[in-house]
Formats: C-alpha cells, sequence, structure tokens
C-alpha cells in the first residue's frame, strides 16, 4: 500500500516534469510570421527576424502597418487581420524569444 | 523498427538533459509511454510539422515518412524551367530534421489502418500511432483528360511536381526554334498553386522574349478567372506585348484530350498544335489520403480548422495541398503555416488538453520576371469550421505600384524561398 503510493507520487512528480517540457500554445497567428520573419541566423532576406524584438515596438510597427503610416508590400494586409490584443500577444510571445 | 529506437533513445537524451536528471533513465516505463505520431510526407507540410512538433513537446516520439531522399521544392522551380536557376537550388535533404531528434524513415507508405493505428510502410515496417499526420501532396489525375497519361507526361510534361519533369520542361524549351509555338494547359480550381500556371507563363515568356523571340506561348485555361489575374495581365502587357495569349474558359481554354503523337492540345473549339507543351491536369489528393480513408468524393480531404484533424477518420490530421481548408490557398507557406498551427493542436491533444482557436497567414509569391514580383496575402481563422478570410485584411499587391517596387518584392520573394526552406530543412 505504501509502496503503491510512493509509485503513485513519483508517477505525478514525473508527470508534472515532463508537462513542463512541453511548451504553451503559441498564442493564435505567431506561428505563420516565420513563414517571411527568420527565425534562424545565416538566412539571405531582407525581411527583419522578430525574436528578441521589444514587443512595444513591434505593436508600433504593426499599428503603423494597420493604418498605412508606414510604407508596405504586404504587411499592410497583414497587420488588418489581427485585433490590437492579437498583436500584443504576438509581440509578447516573440519579446520573450531568442 | 530501427529508426524507431534511434528516435526514442534521441528523446530521451534530450529529455534528459533538459532534465538535468537521471529520473528519465530509471523509469524507462515513462519512454515507453511517451505518445508516439507518425507524419507521412516530408514536404513543406510534413517535415514543419515534425520540426515544430518536436519544439511543442520534446517527449513525443515522432516518425517522418517520406519516399525520397532528397525533397525537391516546387516554389520558384518556374525559374528553373526558364533557367534562370539550377534544380540543386530547389533540393534539400532530412540529415537537419533527424538531428532535432526525429525518426526519418525513407520509404513510402503504403496502407494505414485506422482501427490498429498502424501505417504499414514500403519496407515491411508497420508503425504504430496515437495520432497519424498525413502531409501527402497531390497526385495528378491521369483519367481527367483523354490520352494524357504517365507515358505522355514523358513527351508533353507536367512539371508539376518538381524534379525531372521541370529539367525534361526546359530541355524542351531549348530545343525549341526560335519561332516555335510553346502551349500551356491550367486546370480548374481547386489545384496546387493556384498563381503557378500564370507565373510559369511569365517566366516561359521571358525566357522566349530574351532567346527566341519570334515565338509564341498559348496558355489555354479551364476557367475564367485566376489568382492575381489583374496584375499578371498588366505585367504581361507591360514586359511581354504580344507574346502571351491568354485563353479562357468561355473562349474555349478548356483542354479535354490531347495527341501525344503530334503534341495536340484538343479543347471543344479547336485543337492547337505544340512544339513544347505543358499540360498541368486536374489533381486530387495524394492516394495514401484515400487508403487512409481522409479524402472524400471531391478527392481531397476535408479538416477541423483548429486541429486539422480529419473530419472522416478520429487521430489522423492532414495538412497542405492535399486538404479542403477554406479559403487558404495550396502553397508551400500555407502547407507551412498549417502545420505549425497542427503540430501545437496534436502536442495539447496528447497531453489531453484542448487546443485554442488559431489563426493562420498565407503569404504567395510570382515573379513575373526576375525582378518583377507580386504577391497574395491573407489571414484566416475558424468560421463555422470553415477556415475564412479575416474581413478587411489581404489582398493582392497593388495594381498602380511602381517597378522599384516590383523589383522590391522579387527580392522579398527570393528571401523568402531562402527563409521557409531553412526552416523547414535548414
Amino acid at each position: 500500500m505504501n509502496a503503491t503510493r510512493v509509485s503513485a507520487a513519483v508517477v505525478v512528480v514525473l508527470t508534472s516534469i515532463a508537462t513542463a517540457f512541453a511548451a504553451s500554445e503559441p498564442p493564435a497567428g505567431a506561428t505563420s510570421c516565420s513563414g517571411c520573419h527568420p527565425a534562424n541566423a545565416g538566412v539571405q532576406s531582407p525581411v527583419p527576424p522578430l525574436a528578441g524584438k521589444n514587443a512595444e515596438e513591434i505593436v508600433a510597427q504593426m499599428q503603423a502597418f494597420r493604418t498605412g503610416q508606414r510604407p508596405a508590400t504586404v504587411m499592410d494586409r497583414i497587420a488588418k487581420g489581427f485585433s490590437d490584443a492579437e498583436v500584443q500577444a504576438i509581440a509578447a510571445w516573440y519579446a520573450q524569444r531568442h | 523498427m530501427t529508426g524507431q529506437r534511434t528516435s526514442r533513445r534521441t528523446v530521451l537524451t534530450s529529455a534528459a538533459a533538459l532534465a538535468t536528471s537521471a529520473v528519465f533513465f530509471a523509469r524507462p516505463a515513462i519512454a515507453q509511454s511517451a505518445p508516439r505520431v507518425v507524419i507521412v510526407g516530408g514536404g513543406f507540410a510534413g517535415a514543419s510539422a515534425a520540426r515544430a512538433l518536436r519544439r511543442a513537446d520534446p517527449r513525443i516520439a515522432i516518425t517522418l515518412v517520406e519516399a525520397n531522399q532528397t525533397f525537391t521544392a516546387c516554389p520558384f522551380s518556374n525559374g528553373v524551367i526558364a533557367g534562370l536557376r539550377d534544380l540543386t537550388a530547389q533540393q534539400f535533404g532530412y540529415d537537419k530534421v533527424a538531428a532535432d531528434g526525429i525518426a526519418v524513415a525513407i520509404t513510402a507508405a503504403n496502407a494505414v489502418d485506422p482501427a490498429t493505428r498502424t501505417v504499414s510502410l514500403g519496407n515491411g515496417q508497420r508503425l504504430p500511432y496515437d495520432r497519424l499526420v498525413l502531409a501527402p501532396g497531390i497526385d495528378l489525375r491521369w483519367d481527367a483528360l483523354l490520352g494524357y497519361t504517365e507515358a505522355a507526361a514523358e513527351q508533353m510534361p507536367h512539371a508539376w511536381k518538381a524534379g525531372e519533369q521541370t529539367l525534361l520542361l526546359r530541355r524542351q524549351l531549348e530545343a525549341m526554334e526560335d519561332g516555335g509555338v510553346v502551349v500551356m494547359a491550367a486546370p480548374n480550381n481547386p489545384f496546387r498553386c493556384p498563381p503557378g500556371p500564370y507565373e510559369r507563363a511569365s517566366l516561359i515568356a521571358y525566357y522566349l522574349k530574351t532567346k527566341k523571340p519570334r515565338s509564341k506561348l498559348i496558355v489555354l485555361d479551364a476557367k475564367d478567372a485566376f489568382s492575381k489575374q489583374r496584375l499578371f495581365q498588366n505585367a504581361w502587357a507591360e514586359l511581354y506585348p504580344g507574346l502571351i495569349e491568354w485563353v479562357s474558359l468561355s473562349k474555349g481554354g478548356k483542354v479535354t484530350s490531347v495527341e501525344v503523337a503530334t503534341k495536340t492540345l484538343i479543347t471543344d473549339f479547336g485543337s492547337h498544335k505544340a512544339d513544347v507543351a505543358n499540360v498541368i491536369p486536374p489533381q486530387k489528393a495524394a492516394r495514401i489520403a484515400e487508403i487512409a480513408g481522409v479524402a472524400d468524393r471531391t478527392g481531397w480531404c476535408p479538416i477541423d480548422p483548429v486541429t486539422f484533424e480529419s473530419k472522416l477518420q478520429p487521430n489522423i490530421h492532414v495538412l497542405g495541398d492535399a486538404t479542403i481548408a477554406g479559403g487558404m490557398p495550396k502553397s508551400a507557406f500555407t502547407a507551412n503555416a498549417q502545420a505549425k498551427v497542427c503540430a501545437f493542436a496534436v502536442a495539447t491533444l496528447l497531453r489531453g488538453e484542448t487546443p485554442a482557436e488559431p489563426k493562420l497567414i498565407n503569404t504567395c509569391y510570382s515573379l513575373v520576371a526576375p525582378d518583377y514580383g507580386i504577391n497574395v496575402a491573407g489571414v484566416y481563422r475558424p468560421v463555422n469550421g470553415v477556415l475564412t478570410e479575416v474581413e478587411g485584411s489581404g489582398g493582392v499587391s497593388a495594381a498602380d505600384a511602381p517597378r522599384a517596387t516590383r523589383a522590391l518584392e522579387a527580392t522579398f520573394a527570393n528571401g523568402w524561398f531562402d527563409t521557409i526552406t531553412n526552416e523547414v530543412f535548414g
């Protein structure tokens, strides 16, 4: 009985450790960005990487794209597909990455 | 099962390294119970899904099943046809994918048994799965155009799966006399890469204009409208005046049969004899989708827009060109974006939790000339079970953009190819 309880406790601990390895789901839309914004170094592209960028800066640029204040070839039309809250969540997620 | 064992060992090693703890070695039963995901198809969708799933949860035992040692990318392969780049620039291996701790099995997937949750491989193995991801791409419908068989494609290439077919079409163009007639046949929707036939027409026109200027290109189309149509047609008038003739469905453009011996394409309105013929036939999800029971009567695969799980078979997810994905076009960008959403959803489901509603982006560049790019983009979300473009977002490049912007877009297009292939294979 005691042994069962101990092994059950071990399983609980192991399960929580294992769950800790799993990355939480990224905010809606976030994972699509790396189709164009390089996730790794050494890629030949004029498009800037997003990981590690200041979240407020990403939010400001997305707003500028959406209003047309910043000229764009494609980001104007993509920015219009996201709400303020969604942009903030994506920006915070990228700001934490490196 | 060698691949499986290697995978588990790699997973164990990396998991233990992360935990900086030996408990995983002390409890092999945990490794035994690690969820198993099998991914069939190593293109933009499948290879992206494998890598994203590894990031989402390092404990999952992932096997990627792909028939070919080397992947040949379709995006930018029109540039190979026009002699602008080598086929090797399109080719990628799976070494880096395997280095992520993903078991890569280079063999065909011959059968899927949803009842026992196993995949039968060409090498005789049977792989059990908790969840299966099918990213098989397309098959060409050899029964759609009378006379257009696999043998006919050796004379009148489709070049709609990149590789030898791409090189065959290129060689035929190179061998053609100046003053020759190139005839293309474009299919009705849906098909892989909606703007692809028109980018191809553009770059073949570029080749003809620079190398064989007395030649002509006729595009016979089974539809009355196509992706980025106004942008393409404006650019054709500007760059290739008089060179490209586009024949719509209502003007008699739908090819119904071909005569291989004379390289003739036949429509209900007449026939067109070609010096070089490029026949892009109607398509469907690749055969394994049908075998697994995830394709419907249209030949394509209905999916749940949150998890990409098949609407026809539980525990099987479908990605990329094979899917019915609402407003999302069958592009490499779409495949990659879907794969990343699906991977996190699969990891969430395997933890017994419910995935959140996603948003997905598509961006798709076409080159009208090496220094002239245009794009279409869209943002999508599930609405009533269908991936639907977010109102007010998306659309195509500005119709009145200056040439400097077109040149910038060509640079972005090249950057996109390097970025996405690096994320998927690099």
